[in-house]
């Protein structure tokens, strides 16, 4: 816009990385490789079946083996006495952009990786924007968060969410599955939003052209995208049918379209769930409202329309004036006792998602069952995700991320003593108990 | 402004009607309770009486007319002290100039703010509301009990010491707004200081400034004091004013700080001109320099684990407390966030894990220490006969996040209670049940006189909703 200006953006360009670098090298020491371990005399709360007061739980290979009373230690493993401590499956915070921001506020731009430029992006992959020395990988994990959803943000098809592990050197061996879901923001049907146009158009397909609305863009961009997968698939069955180019944006939108990946809608009011809701049903996608704010208030049509809920207001202020002074704190109570298929969220920019247990306990301090609170930050989300088969619980065959405690998962005062992520031993070291480590001594 | 709502004038006329049960005396009975300067005290009873605790023991008899509380189960302790909030306000910062020492947070209160409300429900019964940190030097602070439906002028901490908000780093020196201008989303006016460096020069020459102004009436007093006649006195100059109280030591420094090397100049800056800094507020890199701080006198107050939303806050460690507590720093938490602050307990709780302080310690970080820093601790900050009665009720160890509050109390008086507060709910529905059944505003008919045009209808459900 203005010339001055635009040099001050080449500068800051040019500045920020090389100021940045040194103070933005984290410590997020690699875990050990899989090994065979038993954890013996603990308390376990497998979250699926009942609690073991005094027992065993085996992990080999980066898998749960074994859990339960009179379980064997397995020769050569190395064992854990858990005398007094608790084992927990690890907990999952759903509703993140771990990774993808590093000081999410301005004054350091250049660590903000969370949002394509221009509308239409749902080929942007969030597991190629993480960065796996994040100082919040470590200090998140150490709370017993084993495993995050990182997801873009910005546009209207924003890209593509990872569900990752919260260890390892590189982005792509911290994936649970790389590509979970889509994120779609739904422009309000009652106006554009972003400039209304994406005239940057991200990725190689320019937004519909002529003065359509934002929504009407992107219906129009997913019948195009309908149309194109029908014709790869006709140009596949028959040959001599003309053969497409291949269109990333078109084609990264077919497993959406097909139900069979999920899109996570931001939606916080009840008239944006409604639309997010209505919107998806009419396009045969598989949605879920994160952020959620209303839900409580509208439990009866979330359940008749078997929406899941990612919940991530439980620490916000009530949004009305005459709401009751805990509607948030008591809302997760009210989607459990009403049916609603939900998992809290920390609700947090990455550096705090270290709060989702405290979160998930707020909400058990208000009406929701201890046992649901659990399930809400581990299993619930993992269902949610379609990973249950893997995560959420300490079961046989699942993968080994949990978390070894001093006393209540949810509990402030809680200490970990040992955390497995995949079935490796993830040391407690952080960058802040680094700089504790650093300074406490100091005379 | 905010609009008075429904719910905050049946509050009001509510916590009316308490205060004027207020006479009436309040024995909690069997309680824990958690003093805070002298331990854990099992099954013990507290007397409310006349606003102050009267009595600490076991089988207290109920004086006549008393309300008494089962609390059998229940846990009692101080109504929480958050040192840093700017709740209340209808203004944070005035930004415009470097130095605004001469305008008032108390000149901006607005007592009808529902976040009071919510405050209390979470235990909390006063705060020290700061100006913004927009310049090196702000406004006046508020000391404020909760005690909502009151006016502001009874709210006031009656004998709280006067402050004043300090501020250095980025919210001063502007980097990040320029960052907004940059992208062309806003812009905020560029203003003297933009370094750390215009920041130590900022104090000096205000307290230079402020120094030969308390000087010219210090002569101008001793030559009249010696009979000088036909003087003219030095012009009165509000912003000079509370900087020579700084300098007499009866005005607060409550300063917003972050890197330790901006802290360690305002205390050289400090120690040069003879004065204290009353407490280093964030301060989230104090750990680093706990032995300077401790040896200046300083307190410090904090967020339990916030850390990473900007640069200067990126070596922020939740282990702060503990390192400036062992020290010897006064060490509390705050909230500067109405949502916090409804919950600093939990915020306490953190640092049980995060550095081991004990349980005690731990409460003391928004209870006594509080009290101390803000030099309110003959009257709040712990369980002691003689104090106010700013007390909360918890259904479980306040430390425990599955905990939550049943009643808070401020001189004695229940600004909070859970069962009064599923009442007015009940109320709430059916006035609002009431006024959905109601007859829409409709014009007077013609037969009873009134023509088009005429007074509108005097419908008190009509009253009610407007």
């Amino acid at each position: 816009m203005i010339r001055p200006a635009m040099h001050a953006v080449a500068a800051a360009l040019l500045l920020l990385p090389t100021v940045l670098s040194a103070q933005l090298g984290s410590y997020n020491p690699e875990p050990g490789p899989r090994a065979t371990v038993a954890i013996v005399n603990a308390r376990i709360v497998p979250v699926v079946g009942a609690e073991i007061a005094r027992g065993t739980l085996v992990i080999a290979d980066g898998v749960i083996q074994a859990v339960g009373a009179g379980v064997a230690v397995p020769t050569g493993a190395r064992v854990i006495d858990g005398s007094g401590l608790s084992v927990y499956p690890g907990m999952m915070d759903a509703g993140t952009d771990m990774g993808l921001t590093e000081i999410g506020s301005s004054g350091a731009a250049a660590t903000i990786d969370n949002a394509e430029t221009g509308n239409w992006n749902p080929n942007a992959q969030a597991i190629w924007g993480i960065n796996p020395h994040s100082a919040h990988i470590g200090v998140t994990r150490v709370v017993g968060i084993t495993h995050v959803v990182s997801r873009p943000g910005g546009s209207i098809l924003s890209g593509q969410a990872a569900l990752i592990n919260l260890a390892g050197y590189t982005a792509p061996g911290m994936a649970v599955v790389p590509r979970v879901a889509s994120v779609i923001q739904l422009p309000s049907q009652g106006g554009g939003r972003g400039g209304g146009g994406g005239r940057f158009g991200g990725g190689q397909t320019p937004t519909p052209a002529g003065g359509m609305s934002p929504l009407d863009s992107l219906k129009q961009l997913l019948a195009d995208a309908n149309a194109y997968g029908a014709a790869v698939a006709a140009h596949a069955e028959d040959s001599s049918l003309p053969r497409l180019d291949t269109d990333l944006v078109l084609a990264s939108l077919l497993p959406v379209l097909s139900g069979e990946m999920p899109v996570i809608f931001p939606a916080e009011s009840e008239s944006q769930i409604k639309e997010a809701v209505a919107f998806a049903e009419e396009q045969g996608l598989s949605p879920i409202i994160v952020g959620a704010r209303d839900a409580w208030r509208m439990t009866e049509y979330l359940v008749e329309h078997k929406v899941p809920v990612l919940f991530s207001n439980t620490l916000s202020l009530p949004s009305r004036d005459d709401d009751p002074y805990d509607a948030n704190f008591a809302a997760a109570a009210k989607l459990a006792a009403a049916g609603v298929r939900f998992a809290i969220t920390s609700g947090e920019g990455n550096p705090d998602v270290r709060n989702l247990p405290y979160v998930a306990g707020m909400a058990a301090a208000f009406g929701l069952s201890h046992e649901d609170a659990i399930k809400s930050v581990t299993l619930w989300p993992a269902e949610i995700f379609g990973v249950a088969d893997r995560l959420g619980s300490l079961e046989v065959g699942k993968m080994a991320n949990l978390v070894v405690t001093t006393g209540d998962l949810l509990e402030a005062r809680t200490d970990t003593r040992y955390l497995f992520i995949d079935g490796r031993d993830v040391p407690l070291g952080t960058k802040h108990s680094e700089l504790y480590d650093t300074f406490k001594d100091r005379k | 402004m905010k609009t008075l709502t429904t719910l905050t004038l049946i509050l009001a006329a509510t916590s009316g009607s308490l205060s004027a049960q207020s006479a009436a005396p309040t024995l909690i009975r069997n309680a824990t309770v958690l003093t805070v300067t002298n331990g854990t005290l099992a099954n013990t009873d507290v007397l409310l009486q006349d606003g102050k605790i009267a009595a600490i023991g076991s089988n207290l008899r109920a004086p006549t007319g008393a309300i008494t509380i089962d609390a059998t189960g229940k846990y009692l302790m101080p109504g929480i002290i958050d040192p840093h909030s700017h709740m209340m306000s209808d203004a944070v910062n005035e930004g415009s100039l470097s130095v605004t020492s001469m305008v008032r947070i108390a000149d901006v209160l607005d007592p009808t703010e529902r976040n009071i409300y919510l405050a209390l429900a979470g235990g909390t019964t006063t705060l020290n509301i700061l100006h913004g940190s927009a310049n090196t030097i702000g406004g006046q602070n508020a000391v404020v009990k909760l005690k909502f439906g009151a006016p502001v002028e009874e709210m006031l901490f009656p004998g709280a010491p006067p402050g004043i908000k300090f501020a250095l780093g980025e919210n001063v020196t502007r980097k990040n707004s320029r960052m907004v201008i940059i992208q062309g989303q806003g812009a905020a006016p560029q203003r003297y200081p933009s370094t750390r460096m215009g920041q130590e020069e900022v104090l000096r020459d205000a307290f230079v400034r402020a120094q030969d102004y308390r000087r010219a009436w210090a002569e101008y007093r001793a030559k009249t004091a010696k009979g000088a006649r036909n003087l003219v006195a030095p012009r009165r100059d509000l912003e000079l004013e509370p900087l020579v109280e700084v300098l007499e030591g009866t005005r607060l420094v409550h300063a917003h700080s972050y890197r330790a090397d901006e802290m360690l100049m305002l205390l050289e800056v400090a120690k040069e001109f003879g004065f204290r800094i009353a407490t280093l507020q964030h301060a989230l890199e104090a750990y680093k320099i706990a032995p300077e701080i401790a040896a200046h006198g300083a307190g410090m107050s904090t967020f339990a684990d916030m850390w990473g939303y900007k640069i200067e806050a990126y070596d922020a460690i939740p282990y702060n407390v503990a390192v400036t507590m062992r020290a010897g720093v006064l060490s509390t938490i705050n909230s500067d966030d109405d949502g916090r602050a409804r919950r600093l307990n939990i915020d306490a709780a953190k640092l049980v894990r995060y550095g081991g302080l004990t349980d005690d310690e731990a409460l003391a970080t928004i209870t006594i220490n509080g009290a101390r820093q803000l030099r309110i601790a003959d009257r709040v900050g712990s369980i002691e006969v003689g104090k106010d009665a700013d007390v909360a009720i918890w259904n479980g160890h306040p430390l425990s996040v599955y905990s939550s509050v049943d009643a808070t109390f401020i001189d004695g008086e229940v600004l909070f209670s859970r069962e009064k507060d599923a009442a007015m709910r009940e109320a709430l529905i059916a006035e609002r049940a009431e006024l959905e059944a109601a007859e829409p505003n409709t014009l007077p008919t013609p037969s009873r006189g009134a023509g088009r045009g005429g007074p509108p209808s005097t419908d008190p459900s009509a009253e009610v909703s407007r």
